[in-house]
């Protein structure tokens, strides 16, 4: 980790030799338009050796929490909560379980998984571990394996941090020079202001990708990959990920706002899936064939 | 069998080099509330707590679990529980009157309560929502109970 840190402190010295003074001058072109205080703004980015955002690494868990929990507010007030407590129990339940077998199974405030109430099929990973998943996507999963497969891809997401990768380095730049001000032990009037400004475009940003344009196609066959790792670890077959994307296939509308216009084609992410192949899961145990009947009955 | 005790001996030396190397180094908590375990393991006693930013001494590490001991608490935390980098906290000087003083002195700069607060004035959101969302939490020896009562075998991560 050391290393890693000496590493980062030596590629930003350098970046600040080719781009520094050009970003100083952005930087405070920036904060003479948000009204903030230039000189010192501008100033204290380069100081501490902060002039280009490296990566969403630059956020602490706690910032990433912070943003999860505004998108999935923001994402709540279209897609609403639905109110059945046995059935978001059981996702709770079959999804925490999965994320101990992720390579992040411990978030800021963990993972917690909320049913909406939508005919759409669709999911969202916020950053941190709050995850949305649609009645219309569950109806797509003949049993649990298929289910889990769902919020395995969706797990896999917040371990690659594909959320905060939506953020664009401009906006973690500008952060990062509000929040690494030499001076900032609280922040207060202008500068509270300004960081705010910057989290809600930061959360826009994530909504616009997750919403409207979606992840990269690399990023949703890193998520499948992922997931398929998941389930294996969890001992859930993962074949059941083409059970659901074959289901998918079926049912979903060309064109359509949901997963059709965010996500590759499921025969495309199929196509990839070369180790699952064409392969049938073995039958469920009747434990839990009739577990997830009972908790999804209302669906 | 020479190949095989020649090829446990590396093993081994190679397992001490990084035990040794580990040695009292001093990392941080990096989530809300971190568990220190007896064993480990996910399924391991619960015998402590560590909160966001509390600074511990890593004394060994064990697969993706390290041995930790801070203000005379000791077990083993998960790995992603942990961090080297400097989470830059807040003072705790000052704070203004809006958030409370223990919501300060945990928060680090940046995004925070603080910043939350000021935008949810301003965006609005159901933040009610999420908030229940995230009271559903599961103790994880219910976690191995659902998995184990659906005939699931993990077959390696958290054991």
């Amino acid at each position: 980790m050391k290393l890693r840190t000496s590493a980062m402190l030596i590629l930003g010295a350098a970046l600040l030799v080719i781009v520094g003074c050009k970003e100083a001058e952005i930087l405070g072109g920036i904060a003479q338009g948000l009204g903030g205080p230039v000189g010192g703004y501008a100033e204290s980015a380069v100081k501490g050796g902060v002039a280009v955002a490296k990566s969403m690494e630059d956020f602490t868990p706690e910032q990433e929490y912070y943003i999860g929990r505004a998108v999935t507010a923001s994402l709540l007030t279209t897609y609403r909560p639905l109110n059945d407590q046995a059935a978001n129990d059981y996702v709770n339940r079959l999804g925490q379980s999965l994320a101990l077998f992720s390579d992040l199974p411990l978030t800021y405030g963990g993972y917690h998984f909320q049913i909406v109430d939508s005919n759409e099929i669709n999911a969202f990973a916020a950053p941190g571990g709050l995850i949305l998943v649609t009645r219309g996507l569950i109806r797509c999963c003949p049993d649990e394996t298929a289910l889990a497969a769902v919020l395995a891809h969706e797990i896999a997401h917040v371990q690659n941090k594909d959320a905060l990768r939506a953020i664009s380095k401009s906006r973690v730049t500008q952060a990062l020079g509000v929040i690494g001000g030499e001076t900032v032990k609280h922040l207060a009037g202008a500068e509270l202001a300004e960081l705010t400004g910057i989290f809600a475009d930061s959360v826009g940003d994530v909504m616009t990708t997750m919403v409207n344009n979606g992840y990269s196609r690399s990023y949703e066959h890193q998520a499948d990959q992922g997931a398929v790792t998941i389930l294996t670890r969890a001992g859930y077959d993962p074949a059941g990920l083409a059970v659901m994307l074959r289901t998918m296939q079926t049912r979903l509308t060309p064109g359509g706002s949901d997963f059709a216009s965010t996500h590759p084609a499921p025969a495309d992410r199929l196509e990839k899936l070369v180790q699952i192949g064409q392969r049938t899961p073995s039958a469920e145990p009747a434990s839990r064939a009739a577990r997830f009947k009972r908790a999804l009955a209302s669906l | 069998m020479n190949w095989k005790h020649s090829g446990c001996a590396v093993v081994a030396g190679l397992t001490l080099a990084v035990v040794t190397a580990f040695a009292a180094q001093v990392m941080n908590v990096q989530v809300k509330e971190g568990q220190v375990r007896s064993t480990p393991s996910f399924v391991g006693k619960i015998v402590g707590k560590a909160g966001y930013g509390q600074s511990v001494n890593v004394l060994e590490q064990r697969g993706d679990w390290s041995q930790v001991s801070f203000a005379g608490v000791g077990g083993w935390m998960h790995a992603s529980a942990l961090t080297s980098a400097d989470l830059d906290l807040q003072s705790g000087s000052g704070a203004p009157s809006s958030v409370s003083g223990q919501e300060m002195a945990l928060a680090g700069k940046g995004f925070n309560s603080q910043v939350e607060k000021e935008y949810r004035q301003s965006h609005g959101g159901d933040f009610a929502g999420v908030d229940r969302m995230e009271r559903n939490t599961v103790p994880t020896e219910t976690l191995m109970a659902f998995l184990k009562d659906g005939g699931v075998k993990p077959q390696g991560g958290a054991q």
